[in-house]
This record gives C-alpha cells, structure tokens and sequence, in this order.
C-alpha cells in the first residue's frame, strides 16, 4: 500500500504496469508538442513578447515622454485633462505610467506599427488593453520597446492590472485607434 | 538525559503512535483550520467586494483583506498543515519517534509568532502590500520579520521531518524503502528547503531596505528571485496533496499503486524540474529574454506536467485496480460508481483529484505558454487558475483527510455527520464553479486585485463586456457556496474535536488483507481501462482548451 513500505525493497526493479507506459508516452508526446510550440510562434505567429528594452532613469523617461507630447500634442480629454497625440505611423510612441495615470492619450491609425515606449516613473503597473486584451508588465527604471498594430479601431482602455495602492482602480488610461484614409 | 518515548497504538490501524509527534501534529492541523477560518472569512469579504452588485468594502479595505486573504491562505494555512502532514507521514507512517520534539515546538511557536506579527501589521494597515509584496512598493518591516519568523519555523519543522526519517531508518523501525506517501512527503520538503531559502534570499534584504539600510532593490531582480519562492511554494502543495490522495487511496480502499516506480519518478520530476520553471510568472516581464523565457518554462514545465498526468492516472488508477479486485467489475466505471460518495473522505479527495486535473492543470499549463500569457497575466483568470489548484485540489485534500485524522488522532467521532458528508460537495463544486467563472471574465480582461471594475472614479471611461459582470455575479454567488462548505468543515472538525463521541475503538472498516502478489505490475495486475478512458477525456479537453487559446491569442493586436 501506499502507507506502507513497497514490498519489494528495491522498488526502482518493480515492474511497470502496461497502461502506465501508454500514458507516460501519451503525455510526453503531448509535453513535447508544446514544448515546441513556443519557438514555433515566434518564427510564424505575430504576437511575440517584445525583447527590446533599457535601463532608463524615470527622470530621462519623463523628460522624453514631455518632449513627445509637446511635438504631437491634438488635444485634451477627460476631466484630468490629459493630453490627447497623434504620432504619424512607424515612430515612437510614449505612455508614461505613474500614480495614478497613463499619460498621455495616444491617437493611433489601424493597421499601422508603432514603437511603443513603456516606462513606469514610480512603481510597478499593469498595462492592460481592454478589450483587446494584451496585458504587459511595466517597470520603473526599464524602458520597453515593444512593436504594436492595432487591428480593430475605436477606443480602448488602459488598465492598470498590477496593484499599486489605493489608487490603483482610478488608473485607467486610453488608446484610441482610427480607422486609416 | 532524554526521556524514554511513549507510544500508543492506535486502535484504527493498529500503528504505533508516538506520543510527543501525536501532540506536534494535533496542533499544527489544528491552528491551520483556524488560519483557514480566519482566511476564509478575509476571503468571502474579498469576494463580497468583487461581486459588483454588493461591492461591500471600501478600496483601503479591500486591499487590506485581499492582502490577508492571500498571505493567510497560500502560505500560513498551507504550510501549518504541511508540517503536520510531515510529522505524520514520517513518525506515525514509519512508527517510529519523532526526531528533537523539543524543537518542534520551537518551530510552531516561530510560525505562530511570524504569522501573528505579519497578520497584526496587514490589519494595521499600511502593509497592504499584496501576497508578492513587489518593491519598490513598502511594506512596515515588521511584516517581512514576521514571514522571516514563520519561514525560519517553517524551515525547522522540515529538518526534523528528515530528521525522523534518519531516526527510524537507524532504529529500523521498517524494512526497505519509506512508503510513497511519505516519500510525496520527503518531496515536498525537499522543495520547501528549497523554497524557504529563496525567501529567505529576497526577503531578509527586502526589510533591510525597509529600514533603510540598504538604499536600493531592483524590481525585476526582486521578482525573479521572489518567484523562486512564489512558485515553488505552491509545489510543496502540490507535492503534499497528492501523498494525501495516495493515502486515502490506501487508507479506504487498500489500493497499492499500480507501481512503485512510476509514482515515485513522477515526484522526482517535481524535485528536478519544477523550480526552475517559476520563469513563467515573468512572461511578460521587460527586460528578461524570450530565450530565457522559454529556456526555462518549456523543459522545466513540461517535465514537471508530465510529473502530474502521471499521477492523475495513478491516484485513480490505483483505485480502480483494488476496486475491480474487489469485484466492482462491470463495464467501464462501476469501480467509480460504487465508490463511497458519502464518505466525507472519499468524496473530499475524489473532487479535489478531478477540479485539480481539469480545472487547475489546464489553465495553469496554458497560461504558462509566453505568449498566451499575454491574454491572461494580471487579469482575474490567474486567480481562477490557483484557486482551482489551491483552493478546489490542496485544501479540499487537506479537508478530506482531516476527516480521517479526526477519529485517529483526536480519538472522536465527527458530529453532525449529514452535513459532513455534504461539505466537500459544497466547498468543492463551490469553488470549481468559482474558478471557472474567474477565468471566463479573465478572459473578457478582468484585471485582479482590483477594487472597481466599473471605473467609476477614473479620468477616462471604459465600459467591460456585460458578460464580465454577470460572470462576476456568478463568482460572488458560487463564493458563498463555497464559504458555507468552509464553514461546515471548521464547524463539523472543531465541534466533533470539543464535542464529538469519544471512539470506541472499532476497526470500522475491516483491515485491508495484506495481499500475497507482490505488486499489480506483475503478470496478475489488473487492468484499469477506466482510468484510462478518464485521462483520455482529459487530454482531450487539454489539447483543445490549448489550441483554443492559441486562435484566441492569433486574433488580437499584432505584436512583437
Ligand atoms: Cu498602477
């Protein structure tokens, strides 16, 4: 039995049931299809984890995100007036996060990339895209670069996922994706 | 001068108890099932506050209970009732004494301290913190002393578990190998040791950070390293629940597993692989390669999967293989059929098999993937998929076996016995019910550890699918369903510890006849073509669930 001692002393001799075989090749083939399936999305699937990314002080990140809004800058929305820009395609695009907002409001085309920049000038965030629902670590002190298409338009919100006190639930930012000419 | 040990036997299994480990075990099990009912209690307001239509605390709260609900129930209650599995599958299973007694103690009043001292700073209020306590984010230092206090107890009672099993190897004490059950045991404190050291690692650094003397931690270092712990811990469950169900398959059936080595690689697995695969909390983590990523989550894991649909066919199949040598013969599941459904026991342990299989593995394996984590990292399905493994197959085990341990032990009969038999019903599907809906609005982008998902103070709007509400509701409901088999479980074990019938020693069931075979895997095993057909359908559910997620993942924004 199981609570008690196997009855042969050398257990590793015991002989092996046959279903337990099938099962343990079952499974291991089954561990190896997903096994490779990882790799496999990388050479043919398009949404792959971003590798880029920079150790950048909150201070530098800021300073950059300001220097973006204030060259693309279209508008004000919601009652925190938060910038709304539009940056043209194919070029970096900043969202800053910090207690307790995404900043600024990004204006971007569908169907075409942008190199999004994703810094934290405080504590960990959650970048949440709802309801696309792409959800991103965001850290402070790394600057990560991640390459994104939209496919649908219309807005989209920015959720922070990652608890980052009493806040945290007010932290909601936006992305609004329009349709190209 | 050491005192001679004192044994009695048990007049259930005949086993000679130790007296000292007896009183080691009682109050280990028995403050877990108090940490579960404070827990517990922490855990319905979490969930009453996620139920949008009551939403009943308030956000400061909120994250205070959710704090406690997760420290409590992950790490405290867990690991109290670990050490008492511990205790038990060395001293009572070996018959032998437990090693250093003194020290045990020494160890339960370490962990009593740590979990009161942390406790008492959460409910304070400004360590709300989270379970993971991610920096820079700060915590008062009092917190990380207490979980260094109740790792440092945590750690002790391990070493005295391989202590004993030195002791009744050298006091021979049994014949050749330690039993599965203790050898899952002996499994999971090897990943304990493991496990508390990587704490150890992040957290003492962490409180000099919090009074100052060091100036500067790294997040994405402190996560890596917190992982080691983080995930790991959660095998030290998975380990020990599954020694439990091997043991109530022994203890209600007599089942022997089907063989030896199988069961017994399948835990090396966990030994050798699992660790490493902590990577796949930090899938989507900047900074960290995919290289790495994959690198350490795919021969990891999936080794360590493969470790766990070894056993999910083993646990039952042993089952079926004493049932059909009992008779229950007919067709594919009357072995399964005729099993003892309203034994509390069984019942406990059967669902907690099945909610841990379909519900726990699936989703675990598959969010485990890189880049289907990048659907579900943060949202609410993560905790659908731990409270299908912790929730609905851990403490569901860990009930199911206190049922047995009761009358052992305590030497009383369980009062209120109907409600007994309908505990694990409610807790168990109450949670399954709960998990799966967790994962559904997850799905939809629920985030987690969230106090309002309506938004409705936030600068910018956005409106969830209504779906994500009602299956919120439907979490909030499916809650206190489990809540109320929580309840009966600590009202049915403390009433019948204070209150029950004291045993008459009588063998209840009739003692498993010792068999002449030497082991099913011979020429005279019994085949167990229903446990077969039983992890077909789960592969199949598997590989389509997987494959589900992946066309899912194929339709949002491209990335890279
Ligand atoms: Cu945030």
């Amino acid at each position: 039995m199981s609570i008690t001692p196997p009855e042969q002393k050398v257990w590793f001799n015991e002989p092996v049931e046959k279903t337990e075989v099938i099962w343990v090749l079952i499974a291991l083939t089954w561990a190896l299809i997903m096994f490779a399936m990882m790799p496999l999305w990388h050479l043919k699937g398009t949404q792959n984890m971003s590798n880029e990314a920079y150790r950048i002080q909150p201070d530098v990140y800021q300073a950059r995100v300001d220097a973006f809004v204030e060259k693309f800058k279209v508008g004000e929305e919601g009652h925190a007036k938060t910038p709304v820009v539009r940056p043209p395609a194919g070029s970096d695009v900043y969202m800053m996060a910090r207690l307790w907002e995404w900043y600024p409001v990004l204006e971007l085309e569908k169907g075409k990339s942008y190199r999004l920049h994703l810094s934290s000038l405080d504590w960990q965030h959650g970048f949440s895209v709802q309801p696309a629902n792409i959800n991103l670590q965001v850290h402070p002190g790394i600057d990560e670069v991640v390459t994104i298409t939209p496919t649908d338009s219309g807005d989209f919100g920015i959720i922070c996922n990652e608890y980052c006190g009493i806040g945290h639930h007010t932290m909601l930012g936006k992305i609004r994706v329009v349709a190209g000419k | 001068m050491v005192a001679k040990p004192i044994f009695r036997t048990c007049g259930f299994t005949g086993l000679k108890i130790h007296d000292e480990a007896e009183k080691l075990i009682k109050i280990n099990a028995v403050t877990a099932i108090v940490v579960l009912a404070v827990g517990g209690l922490f855990g319905l307001l979490v969930a009453l506050t996620r139920w949008p239509t009551v939403h009943l605390l308030p956000a400061d709260l909120f994250y205070l209970a959710l704090t406690a609900h997760g420290i409590d129930i992950l790490i405290v209650w867990c690991i109290f009732f670990e050490v008492a599995l511990m205790y038990f599958a060395s001293a009572i299973l070996l018959q032998s004494r437990l090693a250093t007694p003194k020290m045990g103690w020494v160890a339960y009043a370490l962990m009593v301290l740590g979990a009161g001292i942390t406790n008492w700073k959460v409910l304070e209020g400004n360590s709300s913190v989270m379970m993971t306590s991610y920096v820079p984010m700060q915590a008062d230092p009092l917190f990380y002393v207490g979980l260094i206090l109740f790792a440092v107890g945590a750690l002790i009672a391990c070493f005295i578990f391989l202590g004993t099993l030195v002791v009744a190897k050298a006091e021979k004490t049994y014949e050749g190998s330690i039993p599965l059950v203790t050898f899952g045991a002996l499994t999971a404190c090897i990943i304990a040791i493991y496990t508390i050291s990587s704490g150890a690692i992040i957290l003492i650094p962490t409180f000099l950070w919090s009074v100052g003397l060091i100036s500067h931690i790294d997040p994405l270092m402190y996560k890596v390293v917190w992982w080691g712990m983080g995930h790991s811990s959660q095998q030290i469950n998975v380990a020990a629940h599954i020694a439990v169900w091997y043991a109530i398959a022994a203890i209600l059936f007599g089942a022997k597993p089907l063989s030896e080595k199988v069961s017994r690689c399948a835990y090396l697995t966990y030994i050798f692989f699992l660790q490493i695969a902590s990577a796949h909390h930090l899938l989507v983590e900047p900074g960290l390669s995919s290289a790495f990523k994959i690198f350490n989550t795919s021969y990891g894991m999936y080794l360590a999967v493969l470790g766990s649909m070894i056993h999910g066919l083993t646990v039952p199949g042993c089952i079926e293989a004493a049932q059909r040598k009992k008779g229950f013969n007919n067709g594919l599941f009357e072995w399964l059929r005729k099993a003892p459904w309203g034994n509390p026991i069984f019942s406990g342990m059967f669902l907690s098999l099945i909610l841990f299989g379909f519900l726990g593995g699936i989703s675990g394996v598959t969010m485990g993937v890189e880049q289907i984590n990048i659907m579900i990292h943060n949202t609410i399905y993560v905790p659908g998929h731990f409270h299908a493994t912790v929730a609905a197959g851990t403490t569901l085990a860990f009930m199911a076996i206190t049922y047995f341990l009761v009358p052992v032990l305590f030497g009383r009969e369980l009062i209120l016995p109907g409600l007994a038999k309908l505990q694990p019903y409610l807790f168990g599907l109450g949670m399954g019910v709960f998990s799966l809906f967790m994962m559904g609005a997850g799905t939809l982008g629920v985030s987690r550890r969230h106090w309002d998902m309506a938004f409705s103070d936030a600068p910018h709007a956005f409106a969830h699918a209504p779906a994500a509400f009602l299956m919120m509701g439907i979490v909030g409901v499916a809650a206190c369903v489990a809540v109320v088999g929580g309840a009966l479980f600590v009202l049915v074990i403390v009433g019948s510890v204070l209150f029950g019938k004291p045993v008459v020693h009588a063998p209840a069931a009739p003692a498993p006849a010792p068999s002449p075979v030497a082991s099913y895997g011979n020429a005279e095993h019994v085949a167990v073509p229903g446990t077969f057909a039983l992890a077909l359908l789960f592969l199949t559910v598997f590989v389509l669930y997987y494959f589900v997620n992946w066309k899912y993942l194929a339709s949002t924004w491209i990335m890279s």
